[in-house]
C-alpha cells in the first residue's frame, strides 16, 4: 500500500495546490457557519422566553444545538462531495495522465484507494473547519462530547462512502461536470431513498429505505455507535471501489 | 529484449493491429513506421501494458505483458503522444513522483532526479510548473520521465510530433544519445526521422506488417538496379525529349529510361541499368558527343519515403500526410 500512499499525497498535493481545497473550505465554513448562528440564534432566544416565563431552561445543548446542525452537514455534504470527486479520474483521463499511472509498476486498487483516500482526507478536513463552531459551545457551555464524537465519526464515514460512490463515476467519463452531476443525482437519490416508507410499508419499501444513505446517519446522529450502519458504510465503501477498479480495468478492455 | 508474436487487438468493430510478429534485440534504436491509424500507439499501448492483447504474444525484458505486467512495466519507460504531466506541479515535484511511482526513493531517486534534468536539459525549468512549460519543455520532462528509473526498454510514441524544426533536432540527438543505454523504440509517421535516428525499421499499414529490416537493406533491397537522374539540355533550339529518350535506350546497359521532366530546352530523365553494369560513363560521354550539355548526374538513391510509398500502396500515402514539411 506504499504505492497508494504515494498517489494520495500528490492528489492532496494537487487538490492544495489548486484553489479546489481552499475554494471548498471557504463555501463550507460560510453555509456551516449560518447554520450554526442561526441554531444558536434560536437557542438563546428560546431560553430567554422560557426564562421569562419562569419555566426551566433547556440545557441540553447537544439535543438542540449539535444534534441538528450536524445533521444539517451530513446533508450538506451530498453538495460538497460531488466537487470533492469529480476529477479524481476524469481529470486524468482528459489530460492522459491516466496513461503514466497504467503504465506504472502499480496496481490499479493501489491507484484507486490513493485517489479515494485523498478525498476523503479533503472531506474531514472540511468537516474539521466545522468544529470550530462547537469549540464556543465548549467555551461558554457543558455540552456532552461523546455523542458528538460519534456524530463526526458518522459524518466521515457517510462522506467516505458517497467519495468512493463518486470515484466510480468519475472513472466512467472524461468530463468533470458529467462527473459531477452524476454524482450529486447518486447522492440525492441515496438520500430520497427513505421517503418511500413513509407511506408505503411494503417489502421492497423497507429495501429502498434501508439503502438510504440518511437512515443508517440517524443513530450515529444520536451517538449510538451503531455495528450495522457502520457495516452500511463501509460496504458502500467496499462497493464503490469494488465498481471502481472493475471499471479502471474496462477502460483498458475498451479504450 | 522485447519480442512480438502473433499480436492481435481488436476493438470492438475494428482489428488495430492484425497478426504482427518483430523482435527487437538490446541497445537498439527501432522506428516503427506507418501513416496515422496504422496501429502504432496501439501496439505500444500493448508492449506498455496499458492494454492486454486479443491474442498473441509480447514479451518485454523477458516479461510476459500478459501474465507478469507488474514486472513488465518495471523495465519500461513510455512516453505517450502527449507527455502525461500534471499542469499543476512544479517540475521537479512532478519527477520526485513519478520516481516514486516506479520504485526510486531516498538518495537514489535524488540523483536520478539531478541525472535526468542534466540530460534532457530541464535542469533551469525545475521549479517552474509544467503546465507553464513550452511544448518542447514539455516534451523534455516526459522523456525525463520515462528514464527516471533506468528502464531496458524505452517506448516514445511519436516524440518529435507538434515541436518546431530546432526541438525536433535537439529531441533526436537525444534520443539517439540515449540508444546506448536503453533499447528504445519509436513510433513515427516522419520518414527522414527514421533514416536519421533510427537503426532498424518497422512498417507496419493498417494494421499489418508490411516490412521490417534494416534502414540501409531495405534501400538496398527497393533499388534494386541502379538509378541515376541525369539532366540534359540543348546549346541552342529546342531539344525534343522523346527522341533523347530513345537514343539514351539504345546505349547498352540500360534497361528502362523514363522522362521526368520536359522542357522546350531539356529534360531531366531517370536511367535505370542492369544489375552490375556502370553506364555513367558511357551516359555522360553520349551527352556531351551529341552537342548538349551535362547539367546534372547523380545516382537516385530511394529514399525510405519512395520505399514506404510502395510498400503502404499509394491510397494510404495521399490520405495521411507523409511529408516531413507539414509536421515540421
Amino acid at each position: 500500500m506504499k504505492n497508494a500512499w504515494i498517489v494520495c499525497r500528490r492528489e492532496l498535493g494537487s487538490y492544495f495546490t489548486s484553489p479546489i481545497a481552499w475554494l471548498l473550505v471557504t463555501m463550507y465554513s460560510l453555509i456551516f457557519g449560518y447554520f450554526f448562528w442561526n441554531y444558536l440564534g434560536h437557542f438563546v432566544l428560546q431560553s430567554m422566553e422560557l426564562q421569562m416565563m419562569g419555566e426551566m431552561a433547556p440545557t441540553n445543548i447537544n439535543e438542540e444545538i449539535i444534534r441538528p446542525l450536524l445533521a444539517n452537514a451530513s446533508f450538506l455534504g451530498i453538495f460538497f462531495i460531488p466537487l470533492i470527486s469529480m476529477r479524481l479520474f476524469a481529470e486524468e483521463k482528459r489530460n492522459g495522465t491516466i496513461e503514466l499511472l497504467t503504465t506504472s509498476p502499480v496496481r490499479d486498487m493501489e491507484v484507486i484507494v490513493g485517489k479515494w483516500f485523498a478525498a476523503t482526507i479533503l472531506y474531514c478536513w472540511l468537516v474539521f473547519y466545522s468544529s470550530i463552531s462547537f469549540c464556543f459551545l465548549f467555551i461558554y457551555g457543558h455540552p456532552d462530547w461523546k455523542p458528538l464524537a460519534v456524530a463526526y465519526l458518522g459524518l466521515i464515514l457517510q462522506g467516505a462512502a458517497l467519495l468512493a460512490l463518486g470515484t466510480f463515476i468519475s472513472t466512467l467519463t472524461r468530463n468533470q461536470i458529467v462527473a459531477g452531476a452524476g454524482t450529486f443525482a447518486a447522492c440525492l437519490l441515496l438520500w430520497v431513498f427513505s421517503w418511500v416508507s413513509s407511506y408505503n410499508s411494503a417489502g421492497w419499501a423497507g429495501v429502498l429505505s434501508y439503502l438510504s444513505i440518511i437512515t443508517h446517519y440517524e443513530s450515529f446522529g444520536r451517538g449510538v455507535l451503531s455495528s450495522k450502519d457502520g457495516i452500511y458504510y463501509l460496504s458502500v465503501i467496499f462497493l464503490g471501489l469494488f465498481f471502481t477498479a472493475r471499471s479502471v480495468e474496462s477502460l483498458r478492455w475498451r479504450s | 529484449m522485447i519480442t512480438v508474436h502473433d499480436l492481435t487487438k481488436k476493438y470492438a468493430r475494428t482489428t488495430a493491429v492484425d497478426h504482427i510478429s518483430f523482435s527487437v534485440s538490446k541497445g537498439q534504436i527501432v522506428g516503427f513506421l506507418g501513416p496515422n491509424g496504422a496501429g502504432k500507439t496501439t501496439t505500444m499501448r500493448v508492449l506498455t501494458c496499458f492494454f492486454p492483447p486479443t491474442a498473441g504474444q509480447a514479451t518485454v525484458a523477458g516479461f510476459d505483458v500478459l501474465t507478469q505486467p507488474l514486472e513488465a512495466r518495471r523495465h519500461i519507460g513510455y512516453l505517450p503522444e502527449t507527455p502525461p504531466l500534471y499542469l499543476e506541479m512544479e517540475t521537479v515535484d512532478y519527477l520526485r513522483f513519478v520516481g516514486r511511482l516506479k520504485g526510486l526513493s531516498g538518495a537514489e531517486l535524488a540523483r536520478r532526479i539531478d541525472y535526468v534534468c542534466d540530460r534532457c536539459a530541464i535542469g533551469d525549468v525545475k521549479k517552474k510548473l509544467t503546465g507553464k512549460l513550452s511544448k518542447g519543455y514539455r516534451q523534455r520532462v516526459g522523456l525525463a520521465q520515462a528514464i527516471i528509473h533506468n528502464p531496458d526498454v524505452l517506448v516514445l510514441d511519436e516524440p518529435t510530433a507538434g515541436l518546431d524544426p530546432r526541438q525536433i533536432i535537439e529531441t533526436r540527438e537525444l534520443i539517439k544519445g540515449l540508444a546506448g543505454e536503453h533499447t528504445i523504440i519509436l513510433s513515427t509517421h516522419i520518414l527522414p526521422e527514421v533514416e536519421q535516428t533510427c537503426e532498424q525499421v518497422i512498417i507496419i499499414n493498417k494494421g499489418k506488417l508490411v516490412a521490417t529490416d534494416s534502414v540501409q537493406n531495405l534501400q538496398a533491397r527497393f533499388r534494386g538496379a541502379e538509378s541515376i537522374l541525369i539532366d540534359i539540355a540543348a546549346r541552342a533550339g529546342e531539344l525534343s525529349a522523346p527522341a533523347v529518350q530513345q537514343r539514351l535506350e539504345q546505349i547498352s546497359g540500360v534497361s528502362r529510361v523514363i522522362c521526368r521532366d520536359q522542357q522546350p530546352h531539356g529534360a531531366v530523365f531517370e536511367i535505370e541499368s542492369d544489375r552490375g553494369r556502370l553506364v555513367r560513363g558511357d551516359l555522360a560521354r553520349f551527352v556531351v558527343e551529341s552537342g548538349w550539355d551535362l547539367n546534372e548526374l547523380r545516382p537516385a538513391a530511394m529514399s525510405l519515403e519512395e520505399i514506404f510509398l510502395q510498400l503502404t500502396g499509394s491510397a494510404a500515402a495521399t490520405a495521411s500526410p507523409a511529408v516531413p514539411e507539414t509536421n515540421a
